[in-house]
């Protein structure tokens, strides 16, 4: 089993509660599934969307301009390679709202043996 | 854990009647604003953390952390309700305030408020009615606009303006002054009893919105009798009429989404708890001497909820409850309802009759109903050519597609020999 990090971008809007209720439930579903199946490693945590971005010469509102852009949350997933983490996130229900996800292996490296 | 059918949509409402009382009412805009941001970040927790074991709870206290969060915001000094505003303006006193005007105590009456405060006089029935669907019942513009078949554009107007009114008002309606409760009780029992109706005969197709409807004005009209004011015959009266209806709703139409006449339904259908629960409020709501049409009927649907068959229906007491709506409420569709039950009870002759002699006949001119009892009672008399004829006419003014199968499936009966009922349902 290989370890991925699933980024989460893109904010949601909806016009009532019951189509957010709706998505919400969608999501926790998505989870459980996932959880059940075992491929979660670590459900991460959402993240508040207001934010900095500092660079060199300044610190500013970001984290960026465009709304799809913007991480809403992270997960750790375990999957066997690429394809099957590309398979899992194709559930999630940030899809649905124009949303995506960006699925990126973690590198493992043993940090030991580049000192040798 | 998971959530309840609706809760977001319910809260919302709690939470915009509470946070508007706390705010003032002609901040509205900013208490809807904070509602908006409570269940975005409740909902990003849920997401990967799963739904909390009391998420109303958590929901209210992130409403309260969002509102002072939203208070330490505003940069240009805001005037609050008079009642809080030097509190929420300090830093030292804004969190205790919040706190306790959250409490069970202070939110109790919150809905109710909210209630009476939409149905002021200034605004329009149909803009009464938009409103407490969408600050109370939480629904968007877009799904008033579904359940109305109306444009978007068109709910957008009326609700716009129905705020401003709204927050035009120096205050909430204030449900603890007990003469202006009594005054205003009736408008707000009107705009429950129109919201039922809505759902009940409305022109949406769809039985699932239709069925929210009725559930919403029922859930309301609770809420009513569990204030000592609010508790009035008229008020039991109405609930009752709502159980009793609300009874028939999954047998009304048939599998291919047709209206059923009251005698072709499955009785078996017929949800027996809320037939019950119908009975004892409208025994509840002969307390006083207070007779209201909302007496009446519930009375009549409590005389077809009680016949075990379509044949067993006593049509001699629903006809002297018709003449009595008629003494308190006279009007076209009242007669014609009359004279449907005069049919079954007496025959089609004197049925035509009582036809004959309703009052300002000419304003059923679009209903389709009134053709179509003609068309009951031609066929019933054998007349099949004439009975056609009016219901091809009712069928043109059909409102929606569950009207429109039912009349069709009349038009096409005149051709066979099946004896049917007068009454629509």
């Amino acid at each position: 089993m290989s370890e991925f990090t699933f980024l989460f971008r893109g904010r949601d809007y909806f016009a009532s509660p019951e189509q957010r209720q709706k998505h919400t439930e969608k999501w926790v579903a998505w989870f459980k599934e996932l959880g059940a199946k075992g491929h979660i490693k670590d459900l991460g945590r959402p993240l508040d969307a207001a934010g900095k971005v500092v660079d060199k010469k300044s610190v500013h509102d970001g984290p960026y301009a465009e709304a799809k852009d913007v991480v809403g949350g992270y997960t750790l997933i375990e999957a066997a390679d690429l394809n099957q983490a590309v398979e899992l996130s194709k559930g999630c229900p940030i899809l649905d709202l124009g949303g995506c996800v960006e699925v990126r292996p973690v590198q493992v490296q043993n940090m030991m043996s580049l000192n040798t | 854990m998971e959530l309840s059918d609706h809760l977001f949509r319910r809260e919302a409402g709690r939470m915009t009647a509470a946070l508007a009382r706390i705010f003032g009412v002609h901040n509205l805009g900013l208490a809807e604003d904070v509602v908006q941001e409570a269940f975005c970040r409740a909902a990003e927790i849920w997401k990967f953390r799963g739904v909390p074991d009391n998420p109303s709870a958590w929901l209210m206290a992130t409403a309260k952390n969002c509102a002072l969060d939203a208070l330490r915001r505003q940069r240009t000094a805001r005037a609050y309700a008079p009642e809080f505003g030097r509190y929420l303006e300090s830093e030292w006193t804004r969190a205790a305030i919040i706190e306790e005007q959250f409490g069970a105590n202070a939110i109790k009456d919150d809905l109710l408020r909210m209630m009476f405060s939409c149905c002021q006089p200034r605004l329009s029935e149909e803009a009464q009615i938009a409103l407490i669907l969408h600050i109370l019942c939480g629904f968007s513009v877009g799904e008033i606009a579904g359940a109305f078949v109306s444009s978007q554009a068109a709910i957008e107007k009326r609700i716009t303006r129905a705020k401003k009114v709204l927050a035009q008002s120096k205050k909430l309606f204030d449900v603890a002054a007990a003469a202006e409760f009594s005054a205003r009780l009736p408008a707000v029992q009107r705009a429950l009893y129109l919201l039922f109706n809505e759902g009940y005969h409305g022109a949406c197709a769809e039985a699932a919105i239709r069925a929210e409807l009725c559930r919403e004005a029922m859930r309301l009209t609770a809420e009513l009798l569990v204030h000592p004011l609010g508790r009035t015959p008229a008020s039991y009266a109405l609930a009752a009429l709502m159980a009793l209806d609300a009874a028939r709703l999954a047998a009304r139409v048939d599998e291919t989404g047709a209206l059923l006449a009251l005698a072709d339904q499955d009785r078996s259908q017929w949800d027996q708890q809320l037939i019950g629960e119908g009975l004892k409020l409208l025994e509840l709501s002969a307390a006083g001497d207070e007779l209201t049409p909302y007496h009446i009927e519930a009375a009549i649907a409590a005389a077809h909820a009680r016949a075990r068959s379509a044949e067993e229906t006593d049509w001699t007491m629903i006809v002297s409850l018709y003449d009595s709506l008629m003494a308190i409420r006279p009007s076209p569709i009242v007669a014609l309802n009359r004279a449907i039950a005069v049919a079954e009870k007496d025959g089609p002759e004197l049925g035509l009759e009582a036809i004959a002699a309703i009052d300002g006949r000419e304003r059923l001119g679009a209903y389709p109903f009134y053709p179509a009892a003609l068309g009951e009672m031609a066929l019933r008399r054998g007349d099949k050519p004439a009975a056609a004829a009016h219901f091809r006419a009712a069928l043109a003014l059909a409102r929606n597609p569950m009207e429109r199968l039912f009349l069709e499936k009349r038009v096409e009966a005149c051709g066979g020999e099946k004896r049917h009922p007068i009454a629509p349902a």
